[in-house]
């Protein structure tokens, strides 16, 4: 059984969604579940931290494009941070840094939702 | 020994539920490990792996959880071979196009991306039937490279 964890908190206006373990297609509708909470409580500011994120297949990747307009056309995004080099590349493989903000620490991504807020 | 000469051979059967991916993952680890690929592409086939395995029990068996998935790695003069055999149904994946991720953006749509990987992060991937009615995907990749 792959092991995996995720976790929702609030930083200010910011939902951080912290996901730990392996993400497959197995463990992604755990994931699914935190965004359509998130979209219940109209949260559209998202961060996802993948400090302790050991393995993602597309299934995964998935989760995040059928959510990521969503948040746009809502004046959010999902912004990820905290990624070790090895999932990097796969998100790297699909073309991801084209349409998503990759950000080394959490609190720059929550930094670019506040500075993007105050115009 | 060389690692070039060295003779592997080795088989699983799971069942075609997404809780078995976690055991065709550590399957796939320890088999490369032993044909002596470095981590990096030990990490690019279990992906791969995973990725085939993933599109067989959504697309071949629909997520019915009784279906077999059949892998068999080989290796040999520097050539790893994984051998995906299922009885689902017939896939033919000269159907799917090519992802473009923008295009999927503005589309909502998501899937299709597991092939495009397996392509990616393996040498060569075939499709193909045998024994009349069973679908297999072969990937491969050579240690050298």
């Amino acid at each position: 059984m792959a092991e995996f964890n995720v976790n929702l908190r609030g930083v200010g206006a910011v939902s951080v969604i912290d996901v730990k373990g392996y993400l497959d297609a197995h463990t992604a509708p755990e994931l699914e579940n935190v965004f359509n909470r998130l979209l219940d409580q109209k949260q559209y500011q998202v961060v996802v931290n993948f400090d302790d994120l050991k393995y993602i297949s597309s299934a995964g990747l998935g989760v995040f494009m059928a959510y990521v307009e969503t948040m746009r056309e809502n004046e959010g995004d999902i912004k990820f941070s905290n990624m070790k080099e090895n999932v990097y590349n796969i998100f790297d493989l699909l073309g991801f840094p084209i349409l998503y903000e990759f950000f080394k620490e959490e609190n720059e991504a929550i930094k670019k939702f506040c500075d993007s807020s105050k115009f | 020994m060389n690692a070039l000469n060295k003779i592997f051979e080795q088989q699983i059967v799971v069942k075609s539920s997404t809780d078995n991916l976690a055991e065709i993952r550590d399957f796939t680890k320890s088999a490369a490990q032993q044909c002596c690929f470095d981590e990096d592409s030990t990490g690019k086939i279990i992906l791969a792996v995973d990725e085939a395995c993933t599109n067989i029990i959504k697309h071949a068996y629909k997520f019915t959880p009784d279906g077999e998935i059949n892998i068999s790695i080989k290796f040999s003069d520097g050539k790893l071979s994984i051998f995906i055999t299922d009885e689902g149904t017939h896939f033919d994946p000269t159907t799917v196009p090519e992802p473009d991720l923008r295009e999927y953006y503005k589309q909502k749509r998501v899937g299709g991306l597991g092939m495009f990987l397996m392509k990616r992060l393996m040498d060569e991937v075939k499709y193909g039937t045998i024994a009349g009615n069973k679908n297999q995907v072969v990937l491969i990749k050579y240690l050298s490279k």
